[in-house]
C-alpha cells in the first residue's frame, strides 16, 4: 500500500486519546523499580571522587564483613575475564587510520577517568547495607591533574594524557567535504560572515533514574535483565557478543515501562553488565536503582562542542559556502554511540534548508576528564542546526537583510536535492513552513508588540530558525559505509488470533512516545477492525522477534514501516484464503474496511471470518498454503526521512535584570503524514522545551581545575519548570515522505533541534541596541545582565582571525 | 518500629528502621509501586501524595511522622470500580502524561492545587506547579488538563471524553 492510500485510511490523522494512560494514570505503570523479584539482592556502586586518578588499591576486607553483604566486585575481579563496553560507529582519519578506540571497563582497572566512574560494586540484602558497605571500602588514589574542557584538550595545555592509546588526547579528526574548492570560493565572495560558539552541556535527566535487575538461573542456565532501556535488543547484543561472551539465546533483555530517555537509556552502561555477570557469580538477582545524584554523574551527558563558522556569500545575500571547525567532547570514554554523533550525525546536516553549494567541515574529537557524552534528544542535528541558524541570522543582520528574507534567498525548492554533505533530501516545502510560520506568529503584529514592551522598559526581539533533521536513520548499508557496527532496520510482527484480535510485536521502543496507541491505529486502519481489537507488544526479546530499537525519531518511519510489510504479507495470504472461501481466484480479491471482496460480484466475507479460518482450517486450501496468519517483516529504509520546519521566538529582556522571557512561540513542522495529531503535538511540545530549556535554563558545568560536576543536582542544574514557558503555537505543513509507506518523517527531536538558534537570535535582536552581537548559550539572567554591562565590548567577534579558534570557549568554567 | 496509618481509606502498619522514607514505606512495605522516587530531594515530586488531605512529597517525610495519619496514594485516587478521577481523566482528554513516570505525582499535585486554589489562572497553575517536574510534555497539556480536571471538580460535571485507541 503506497503512502497516500494509507494516509485517506478510517483512524489516520484522528487524536485518539492513548491506550497506555489508564495504567500510568492510576499507579498500574511498571517500571523497572517496581519490580521485585525473588532472591532479590542490591546493588551500590562505590564510585569515583576523583575526576582523574591511579588506583593504588580497592581494600574490601573490612565491607566484606558489614551485615548484609552478599559480595563485592572491583577492576581485578573482571580484569581479563570480559570485554570493555564498546563503541557502535567507527570514525576514521583523514589518512584513513581508525580512531583511537581505549578500553571502557565495566569497573575502573588502574585508573579512574571521571568524577562518577565506576571502582566497585557492592551487593547486600538490603539497599541501606549495600551503602553502609561501600563507605566501608577504601580505595587508595593518587590524584592527577584532570583535563575538563575541549579548549584544554585541544590546547593540550594540561599535559595531562588520559589514555595511553591516545597520548594527546584526541580521538579522531574527521572532514567532509573539499577544502580546496571551499578556500576558493571564500577568497572571491563579496561577503565573509564568522561566527564562534559554544553548543553547551546537558544532561538528560529522565525523571525515571536508570534502573536495573541482573537475574540468573541457575537451573537452566538463563540471565534476565531488567533494564530501563530504550532498545533492548541492542542492549542485549552489545552485551552478549562485546563485553561477557554469551550466547544470545541465554539471554533476555527486557525493558518495560520506561521512565523517559531522550538519547540517555539507547546506551550499554557498565552498570547492567555488571549487575547481569554478578547476578551468576551469586547467583542472585540483584537490583540497581539509581539516584539522582548519580544520574547527573553517570548517564552520558549531551552536546558540548566549541565551533567556528564561517559563511561566505555574494552581494545579494546568496550562501556560497560555508566551512566549519568544531571541537567536541567525548568525555572520558566512548559510550555506545559517541563517535557518529559530532560526525555523520552532525556534518551531514549542516546544509540546512539551503542551496550552499561546497560545504567543508573538520572535527577534531577529544577524551577529557568528564562523563561519556553521546546522543541527546537530536543528537548532532541540534548542534548543527544551533551552528547554521545562528550564522545564518548574523549574515541578515549583517547584510542588513530581514531574518526571514535570507532564508527565503536561500531556500531549497526543487526536490531531490542533492547536498554537498553526503545527503539527499527527498521532499520538503520550506517556503510553506516559512509562510505559515510567520501568519501563525502574527509577525506583522511585532513592530506595536515591540513598541509596547520598550514603554514597559524591556526589550523585545524576535529570532527565526528554519531546521531540517535527517531522521528514520538509516538505510543499514550506508550506515555500515560510514562506519555504523549495527544494522539500522526494524522488525515487526503481526500475529492475527482466530478471532480476529491482533497483538503486534515491534521492535522500537516506547519511553512515552504513545506507540501502543499509534501503532494500533496504523493496524486497524489496515485491516479495517476496531483499533481496541489491537495491543501492541514492545520492550522484551523474549517476545518481540528483534529489533533495533527507538531513538533518531525512527520509530513510526521504520518500525512503523515494518510493521506496515507485515501487514501486506497478512493481506497477501488472507487473501488467497478469502479467494479458496468465495471460490474465486486471488487475483480478483479486493480488500477494504476490513472485508475482502470478489471484484465484480457482491460476494464478501470479513476478515474475522478469515482469521477463523486460518486457524481453524477446515475448508483451507492445506495443499498449497499453510495454516495461521501470523507474519513477520524486517524493513531497511532506503534513505533517510527529512522533517523540517520554521520556529519563530519572540523574547522579552528584562533591562534591569537580565531575565529573559519566552513570550511567543510559533513552531511550524512537516513531518509528512501524520497518524495522531494529539500524540505529534505532545512530541513537539517536549522537544521545544528541552530546546527552550537549553537555550535559557541548562548546562552542565564541571569545575575546570578540579573537574568536579558542579551542576549535580536539580538544585544546581535548571531544569525547565511550568512557569517558564507560554502556550506554544503549533502548526504543520505536510509533504509525505517518498519512501516509506506511511509517508510518515518523524517528529520526537523536531523541537529540539529547532528551537535554541530561534531563542537565542531572538535574545541577539533585543539585546542587538545595547550592542550585544554575540551570546553561548544559556540565556540566564545572570549571564545576559553581565553581556549587557559589556555591551558593545563583545562586537570586537568580527574582527577574529580566520582559523579556528577556540577563544570564544566557556566550556566546562563554572558561571562567572 | 512499627507506624500505623490509614492509607487509600484501609488501615496498614509498616514496620521499618525509624529512618525509612514514607515513599519507601508505601513502595516497599505496602507494594504501592504508583507513587514513584525521581530524586529523592524533594525537587521533581514524581512522589507527591496526599497526607491528612495536603499534597506531601513522600521521599521528604520520614514513616514515622506520617503515624496516624490520612494518607492517600495515585492507587486510591479513582473510584473503587476503577472510574478515574475527573483530574485522571483530564490528564488523559488533554495528552498530559507521556512516559507516566511523573505523572501520579503530578495528579497528586494537581488535586490538591485544584482543591485549594479553585479556577486558578493559566499563569497561576504554572507558579503553582512549580514543585513538579516533567521532561516529556514541556508542561503545555499538563496545564491544560489541570485547568479542565479543576473545572470538571470545581462544578462537580464529569470530563468529556473522546474516544480512546
Amino acid at each position: 500500500m503506497g503512502a497516500s492510500d494509507f494516509s485517506n485510511l478510517p483512524h489516520i490523522g484522528e487524536a485518539l486519546r492513548r491506550k497506555e494512560d489508564y495504567r500510568f494514570l492510576t499507579g498500574a505503570g511498571n517500571y523497572t523499580d517496581d519490580i521485585t523479584l525473588a532472591n532479590q539482592s542490591h546493588a551500590v556502586f562505590v564510585r569515583s571522587p576523583h575526576a582523574h586518578a591511579v588506583i593504588k588499591s580497592v581494600d574490601t576486607a573490612e565491607a566484606l564483613k558489614m551485615p548484609g553483604v552478599v559480595g563485592i566486585f572491583s577492576g581485578k575481579d573482571i580484569e581479563g575475564k570480559m570485554g570493555g563496553l564498546p563503541c557502535g560507529w567507527l570514525i576514521n582519519n583523514p589518512d584513513g587510520t581508525p580512531m583511537k578506540e581505549p578500553m571502557h571497563p565495566i569497573l575502573a582497572i588502574n585508573k579512574v577517568r571521571y568524577v562518577g566512574d565506576h571502582v566497585a560494586m557492592v551487593v547486600a540484602e538490603t539497599v541501606e547495607q549495600a551503602k553502609n558497605a561501600a563507605e566501608a571500602v577504601v580505595v587508595d588514589y593518587d590524584v592527577l591533574p584532570a583535563v575538563v574542557s575541549v579548549a584544554d584538550a585541544a590546547k593540550k595545555a594540561s599535559g595531562v594524557t588520559l589514555h595511553d592509546e591516545a597520548p594527546d588526547n584526541q580521538c579522531y579528526k574527521w572532514t567532509l567535504g573539499d577544502k580546496a574548492a571551499v578556500d576558493a570560493v571564500f577568497a572571491t565572495a563579496a561577503h565573509v560572515t564568522k561566527l564562534d560558539l559554544v553548543n553547551n552541556r546537558l544532561i538528560p535527566n529522565p525523571i525515571e533514574p536508570r534502573v536495573a535487575i541482573g537475574s540468573y538461573s541457575r537451573g537452566t542456565d538463563d540471565y534476565t535483565l531488567y533494564v530501563s532501556n530504550q532498545n533492548p535488543h541492542v542492549e542485549r547484543l552489545l552485551m552478549t557478543a562485546f563485553v561477557l561472551g554469551l550466547p544470545e539465546h541465554k539471554v533476555r533483555v527486557i525493558a518495560p515501562d520506561v521512565g523517559g530517555g531522550f538519547g540517555s537509556k539507547i546506551f550499554l552502561y557498565a552498570e547492567d553488565v555488571c549487575l547481569t555477570w554478578a547476578a551468576k557469580q551469586l547467583n542472585r538477582n540483584i537490583k540497581w536503582t539509581a539516584e539522582r545524584s548519580e544520574c547527573f554523574l553517570s548517564d552520558a551527558h549531551g552536546r558540548d562542542h566549541v565551533s567556528h563558522a564561517e559563511m561566505a556569500l555574494d552581494k545579494d545575500g546568496k550562501f556560497l559556502a560555508m566551512r566549519v571547525h568544531t571541537d567536541a567532547n567525548l568525555g572520558a570514554y566512548l559510550s555506545t554511540f559517541s563517535t557518529a554523533v559530532p560526525t555523520i550525525l552532525y556534518a551531514t546536516l549542516l546544509a540546512g534548508q539551503y542551496t550552499t553549494p561546497q560545504i567543508y567541515v573538520e572535527v577534531d574529537a577529544w577524551f577529557t576528564n568528564t562523563a561519556p557524552v553521546d546522543a541527546y534528544r537530536g543528537a548532532g542535528r541540534p548542534e548543527a542546526t544551533y551552528l547554521l541558524e545562528r550564522l545564518v541570522s548574523r549574515c541578515a543582520w549583517k547584510m542588513n537583510l530581514g531574518q526571514d528574507e535570507i532564508r527565503k534567498r536561500n531556500f531549497i525548492t526543487t526536490f531531490p536535492y542533492q547536498t554537498p554533505v553526503a545527503l539527499q533530501y527527498d521532499t520538503g516545502d520550506f517556503h510553506a513552513c516559512m509562510d505559515k510560520a510567520r501568519v501563525l506568529a502574527d509577525v506583522d503584529g511585532y513592530a506595536q508588540r515591540k513598541s509596547a514592551s520598550e514603554a514597559a522598559g524591556k526589550l523585545r526581539g524576535m529570532g527565526y530558525s528554519s531546521y531540517i533533521e535527517a531522521c528514520g536513520i538509516a538505510p543499514s548499508n550506508i550506515a555500515g559505509a560510514l562506519g555504523a557496527r549495527a544494522g539500522l532496520f526494524e522488525c515487526g510482527e503481526i500475529r492475527v488470533h482466530p478471532t480476529g484480535s491482533v497483538t503486534v510485536f515491534t521492535g522500537s521502543h516506547s519511553h512515552g512516545q504513545g506507540h501502543e496507541t499509534t501503532f494500533a491505529q496504523v493496524v486497524a486502519a489496515r485491516l479495517g477492525i476496531p483499533v481496541d481489537n489491537v495491543d501492541v507488544v514492545h520492550g522484551d526479546t523474549g517476545r518481540v522477534p528483534f529489533g533495533m530499537g527507538t531513538y533518531g525519531s525512527r520509530s513510526i518511519s521504520v518500525g512503523g514501516a515494518a510493521i506496515m510489510k507485515a501487514l501486506d504479507k497478512i493481506e497477501t495470504k488472507a487473501k488467497k484464503i478469502a479467494a479458496h472461501l468465495m471460490e474465486a481466484s486471488d487475483a480478483d480479491i479486493e480488500f477494504a474496511n476490513g472485508e475482502f471482496t470478489v471484484k465484480g460480484t457482491d460476494k464478501k466475507i470479513p476478515f474475522g471470518q478469515v482469521a477463523l479460518t486460518a486457524y481453524v482450517p477446515h475448508n483451507y486450501p492445506l495443499d498449497k498454503l499453510e495454516p495461521g496468519l501470523n507474519e513477520t517483516a524486517f524493513y531497511d529504509p532506503t534513505n533517510f526521512t527529512f522533517p523540517g520546519g520554521t520556529y519563530i521566538c519572540e523574547v522579552e529582556v528584562d533591562k534591569q535584570t537580565g531575565e529573559v522571557r519566552v513570550d511567543r512561540f510559533t513552531a511550524v513542522d512537516d513531518f509528512g503524514t501524520i497518524i495522531n495529531p494529539m500524540i505529534v503535538e505532545g512530541q513537539v511540545h517536549g522537544g521545544l522545551v528541552q530546546g527552550i530549556g537549553q537555550a535559557l535554563l541548562e548546562n552542565c558545568v564541571y569545575d575546570n581545575e578540579t573537574g568536579q560536576l558542579l551542576t549535580g543536582s536539580f538544585m544546581d542544574y535548571a531544569m525547565p519548570r511550568a512557569a517558564d514557558f507560554p502556550q506554544f503555537k503549533l502548526d504543520t505543513v505536510c509533504t509525505p515522505c517518498t519512501h516509506n509507506p506511511l509517508g510518515t518523517k518523524g517528529c520526537g527531536e523536531a523541537g529540539a533541534i529547532g528551537s535554541p538558534p530561534a531563542v537565542i537570535n531572538a535574545v541577539l535582536d533585543a539585546l542587538a541596541p545595547l550592542g550585544v552581537k554575540d551570546f553561548d548559550m544559556p540565556a540566564s539572567a545572570s549571564r545576559v545582565w553581565e553581556a549587557m554591562q559589556k555591551g558593545s565590548g563583545s562586537a570586537a567577534r568580527d574582527s577574529q582571525p580566520q582559523e579556528p579558534s577556540l577563544s570564544a570557549s566557556t566550556q566546562g568554567r563554572p558561571v562567572p | 518500629m512499627q507506624v500505623a496509618f490509614t492509607v487509600n481509606g484501609r488501615p496498614a502498619t509498616v514496620d521499618a528502621p525509624p529512618n525509612t522514607f514514607l515513599v519507601h514505606a508505601i513502595r516497599e512495605h505496602l507494594h504501592l509501586t504508583g507513587t514513584h522516587v525521581g530524586c529523592d530531594t524533594a525537587q521533581c515530586g514524581a512522589c507527591t501524595v496526599h497526607m491528612n488531605g495536603r499534597a506531601v512529597k513522600s521521599c521528604n517525610i520520614l514513616v514515622g511522622q506520617a503515624a496516624g495519619a490520612q494518607i492517600t496514594t495515585i492507587e486510591g485516587v479513582a473510584q473503587p470500580d476503577g472510574t478515574m478521577h475527573p483530574m485522571q481523566a483530564a490528564f488523559k482528554e488533554c495528552h498530559g502524561l507521556q512516559c507516566g513516570f511523573c505523572t501520579p505525582g503530578m495528579v497528586m499535585s494537581a488535586i490538591d492545587l485544584c482543591t485549594h486554589h479553585p479556577r486558578s489562572s493559566e499563569s497561576e497553575i504554572r507558579e503553582l506547579l512549580d514543585g513538579n517536574l516533567c521532561r516529556c510534555t514541556g508542561y503545555q497539556n499538563i496545564v491544560k488538563a489541570v485547568q479542565m480536571g479543576g473545572e470538571a471538580m470545581a462544578s462537580g460535571t464529569p470530563v468529556k471524553t473522546t474516544a480512546t485507541a
